[in-house]
């Protein structure tokens, strides 16, 4: 006979798989682990089915040319095109180079900003990936004075 | 369980911007503790917001995001009474939601 407890936790297991399954608007997988377990910036793009990034002056990385503190890093993507699909912010030298993947809706600008953690002074990329896969990028070194890994 | 998103959202023209702060460890899953053992990751995967009610903002994020993690979005079409919920979901299915209404 099954405990509560099990039955408990059989159901969220099931309704994990259900949540991963919804949000039919954004047709995604729930977390791409592909996307954050990329090395380099062209792979995690990959996983978001984005092809070979191009720099594009419609894109825009904005980020301090010196980090104090690599621990908090205010690191923000936009973009000015429409038919954008994903927003990707990445650390180029961090142990995982994708920080965050915003998918673009109607309903918001195509405009984010959060705070990463650097471990070391890095290239930073936004990058745009289209409807059709079309990958566009801007960069931008930022300079990290100590390191915010918890090396 | 965390504390409260702190969830300011002000509304300019037909856009309103939206600035959460959540409160989250972020663990990396690289740091070691003090006894030298890898603390385990631990981190806000998932991230959606809604406008009263409608999906606007789905993200998925990694452990590269700093503790106590801040957001910025603009939401279209929003205006003052309106309501913005912020959802987050970490990597060990724990969740939390919280809303603001527009200012």
């Amino acid at each position: 006979m099954q405990t509560r407890r099990e039955t408990i936790q059989q159901s969220m297991v099931v309704a994990g798989l259900l949540a991963s399954a919804g949000f039919p608007q954004f047709a995604h997988a729930a977390f791409n682990k592909n996307g954050f377990d990329a090395k380099s910036v062209q792979d995690a793009v990959k996983a978001y089915g984005g092809g070979n990034i191009a720099e594009s002056k419609d894109v825009t990385v904005t980020g301090p040319d010196i980090a104090e503190n690599g621990a908090v890093v205010p690191l923000g993507a936009s973009t000015s095109l429409s038919g954008v699909k994903q927003l990707l912010v990445l650390v180029e030298k961090n142990p995982s180079a994708l920080i965050a993947m915003f998918h673009v809706s109607d309903a918001v600008d195509a405009n984010f900003l959060t705070r990463a953690k650097m471990g070391q002074s890095s290239d930073v990329y936004a990058v745009a990936i289209m409807a059709d896969g079309k990958a566009l990028f801007a960069k931008k070194e930022v300079k990290v004075t100590l390191g915010g890994c918890g090396g | 369980m965390a504390d409260p998103m702190r969830i300011r959202a002000q509304a300019a023209g037909d856009k309103v911007t939206v600035r959460v702060l959540m409160s989250h460890e972020m663990e990396t899953g690289q740091r070691k503790d003090a006894a030298g053992k890898t603390v385990p990751a631990w981190f806000i995967q998932e991230v959606t917001a809604a406008h009263n009610s409608k999906p606007v903002l789905s993200a998925e994020w990694g452990p590269g995001v700093s503790k106590n993690p801040f957001l910025q979005f603009a939401v279209k079409g929003a205006k003052a009474g309106d309501k913005i919920a912020v959802t987050w979901k970490d990597n060990k299915g724990d969740t939390r939601t919280d809303e603001a209404t527009v200012t």
